[in-house]
């Protein structure tokens, strides 16, 4: 659905930050698809350029060891790597079994303040209309 | 906010620099939302005065005006009171009230009972300084009212926001330039959660789950019946895993088990259920009670799609860097998973996903991709995104717009010839207030002061009130990787005489207890940011320091919310 990007060169990119509510525009240098530097982007309308700590520094966390990079699935008491067929075929096939079995009321959903507005608006879909109950709420603080 | 109808930020950041008084009430502006206080910093520098309504004598109290140091969890008694002066001054908008409220008398009669002296007694706000802060707000030409978790982390913390609310409607400031009512958002898209109806009572564009136009709507756009009942909130969600009625939950990009109060609780919660599936980027606490741990990309960098900030920007993320190995964005795991349950969707891009939200929102209908693209962000509600829905202009004119927009009925959108190009969307909600007709007045909510649930007593002689600080966000599992920075660990505030009677110097260990959990170690920070009997804990550095094992969990059940602000606790040297 989204193609990997080109890693070569150089290349400045804005964004918002992703911390708190202020939604600081921020632009953000890369080479080699790597992330070098992020500063206030200058002409975002709510921060004029600004940014504070978070913004600036707190992008290290995107490089961090402890990062999830593929499912894992709990076999035997343990979560262990699987793919992401096996991981989606299992999620997909317990949440239908336990709608079969107890109706869509057994079926919860927290959703994301940190993710998109399209998540949140398909998992608001997906609470409703595949599971087919209205069970879902986004956390205030996580 | 019942009171209006949508729930968002009625102001925008720069009319913080043009207003005359900005009230931060139970917000750590400074530390929390470090760049929305810069916007207020310029506001004092352009003759605003700032009044800081907070326990602990935050930094901010420096630049403040007048501070009040409000005992934990009592600003509805300490509201209450100022509408006891501003009304028995005579100094209320009636005017106002008269064309735009309802339920004033009701109001009144409540507010009566608040006088000054007892609000003294509850609040520990001196009454003179009641008094002051009354007429102040009362006599400004213009005045904003922020507040953050300090007010809503309470078990009646929606009743708390009614009790500010009643104060703007009380005086006329809302609905027009520099003056206003603000949830400041602690997250970056938790205005965005809100509207895009991932909550179990509205759906996306904050239709109620039971409007029947609304569910003519979806059903059409959706293709299928929607529920028939209302949805649960989270508190009444683990109540039914309690119950054994929720067998299966699917938690994205949450960490409820560290975040919620009662630690200790909702990891048994979450260890009960039949299958659990977590999504995030790192692997949280939650994530390690799960079944099956799906790796996602990060919003703001890896993925594209939109936020919405506390201004009501909708604003573009864009993929900067690829995620890392496996990991893929948030909506086409969900996408994957809906399929193979049966669904059919073809969203091909965030983009598609979001014109379907365009359908079904008016507020929204006038952002496309392309128009955030060209004109950055944009403040809903825009309706059709023409430039003729701006309210960036005088006085007069905004009144000519209200009495236009109050005709098309739903939307609230103004309409009134254009200024400037750059700016679609709403700058600030409610100028429909101000029309010379209102079709749909504000009613005010009455709400009574109750104090926090656990109150010290003997056993646990300290109230426990839990906060974030600068540089540290919420569970810490996006900044435990600074390359430097002051004090990276957590700290809990204690004043100098507590310290000084528990035998306990600066940068000692405690240990600190509650009837839930103990927390072993962390290390005392001796200050007078917090008086004597209270303490303060942040939540950042869960792993080392749960802080949450001590909190309560009493829930607001208007919100709910659980009271993070304030339990009863025990300090003692650590072993």
């Amino acid at each position: 659905m989204v193609e990997a990007l080109t890693t070569n060169g150089t290349r400045e990119v804005n964004t918002i930050c992703g911390f708190c509510g202020v939604g600081c525009g921020l632009t953000v240098r890369v080479e080699d698809g790597v992330i070098q530097k992020v500063t206030g982007q200058k002409d975002n309308p709510s921060s004029k350029g600004e940014a504070c700590i978070k913004g600036r520094e707190g992008w290290r966390h995107l490089y961090s060891k402890k990062r999830l990079t593929q499912p894992l699935i709990r076999k035997e008491g343990e979560l262990v790597p699987a793919s992401w067929d096996e991981a989606l075929d299992l999620v997909a096939g317990r949440f239908s079994e336990i709608k079969e079995e107890y109706g869509p009321d057994a079926f919860g959903m927290f959703s994301s303040s940190r993710s998109t507005n399209e998540l949140n608006y398909l998992a608001g879909k997906f609470a409703r209309t595949v599971f087919g109950n209205s069970n879902i709420d986004s956390c205030n603080r996580a | 906010m019942a009171t209006f109808g949508a729930g968002g930020a009625t102001t925008s950041y720069e009319e913080l620099e043009n207003t005359d008084l900005i009230i931060c009430w139970g917000s750590n502006t400074m530390e929390c939302h470090p760049i929305i206080y810069n916007h207020m910093r310029r506001g004092i520098k352009n003759g605003a005065k700032m009044v800081v309504v907070d326990p602990r004598k935050i930094d901010q109290v420096k630049k403040a005006y007048k501070w009040l140091p409000v005992n934990v969890g009592t600003d509805i008694a300490l509201a209450n009171a100022l509408a006891n002066v501003i009304i028995s001054e005579d100094l209320h908008n009636k005017e106002f009230i008269e064309r735009a409220t309802e339920n004033f008398e009701a109001y009144k009669e409540k507010v009566a009972g608040y006088t000054p002296e007892l609000a003294e007694k509850i609040t520990g706000v001196p009454a003179e300084d009641i008094r002051e802060v009354a007429r102040m707000y009362a006599t400004a030409e213009k005045a904003i009212l922020n507040w953050t978790l300090g007010v809503t982390e309470h078990h009646n913390g929606a009743d708390a926001v009614f009790a500010l609310i009643n104060l703007g409607l009380l005086t006329g400031h809302v609905g027009k330039y520099g003056s206003g009512l603000n949830p400041l958002r602690g997250q970056n898209n938790v205005q965005g959660g809100g509207d895009m109806g991932a909550l179990p009572n509205r759906m996306v564009g904050g239709w109620q789950w039971d409007d029947p136009e609304a569910r003519e709507l979806f059903e059409e756009v959706w293709g299928v019946p929607l529920p028939e009942k209302v949805g649960k909130n989270q508190a009444e969600m683990m109540e039914a895993v309690e119950a054994g009625e929720i067998r299966c939950m699917y938690v994205i990009g949450e960490n409820p088990a560290q975040s919620d109060a009662d630690e200790n609780k909702h990891e048994r919660l979450f260890r009960s259920l039949d299958f659990l599936v977590v999504q995030d980027i790192f692997l949280t606490k939650t994530g390690r009670l799960a079944d099956v741990v799906l790796p996602a990309a990060a919003s703001w960098a890896e993925t594209e799609g939109t936020v919405i900030n506390s201004e009501r920007r909708v604003q573009r993320v864009r993929r900067v860097v690829d995620p890392p190995g496996e990991a893929r964005p948030d909506e086409w795991i969900l996408q994957d998973i809906a399929n193979r349950m049966g669904a059919n969707w073809n969203y091909e891009t965030a983009e598609d996903v979001w014109n379907e939200v365009r359908r079904l929102a008016p507020n929204f209908s006038g952002i496309t991709y392309e128009r955030l693209e060209r004109y950055g962000g944009i403040q809903w509600p825009c309706l059709d995104g023409s430039f003729e829905e701006i309210s960036d202009n005088t006085p007069k004119e905004q009144l000519a717009a209200g009495t236009k927009g109050a005709e098309t009925g739903k939307g609230t959108t103004l309409t009134t010839d254009v200024v400037e190009k750059r700016d679609l969307g709403t700058k600030f909600l409610h100028v429909e207030l101000w029309a010379e007709e209102v079709k749909k007045r504000a009613p005010f909510h009455p709400v009574d002061h109750a104090g926090p649930v656990e109150m010290p007593d003997d056993e646990y002689p300290f109230q426990l009130t839990t906060g974030r600080r600068l540089a540290f966000h919420n569970t810490g599992t996006m900044t435990q990787d600074y390359k430097k920075v002051k004090d990276p660990e957590e700290l809990i505030e204690i004043s100098p005489e507590d310290a000084e009677a528990l035998g306990i110097e600066n940068g000692d260990f405690v240990r600190v207890s509650s009837r839930r959990g103990t927390v072993p170690r962390v290390r005392a920070r001796v200050t007078d940011r917090v008086r004597p009997g209270l303490v303060f804990m942040g939540y950042s550095f869960p792993d080392e320091v749960p802080t949450n094992v001590l909190t309560i969990n009493a829930v607001d059940p208007q919100s709910g919310t659980a009271e993070l602000k304030a339990c009863a606790v025990r300090v003692e040297p650590a072993a």
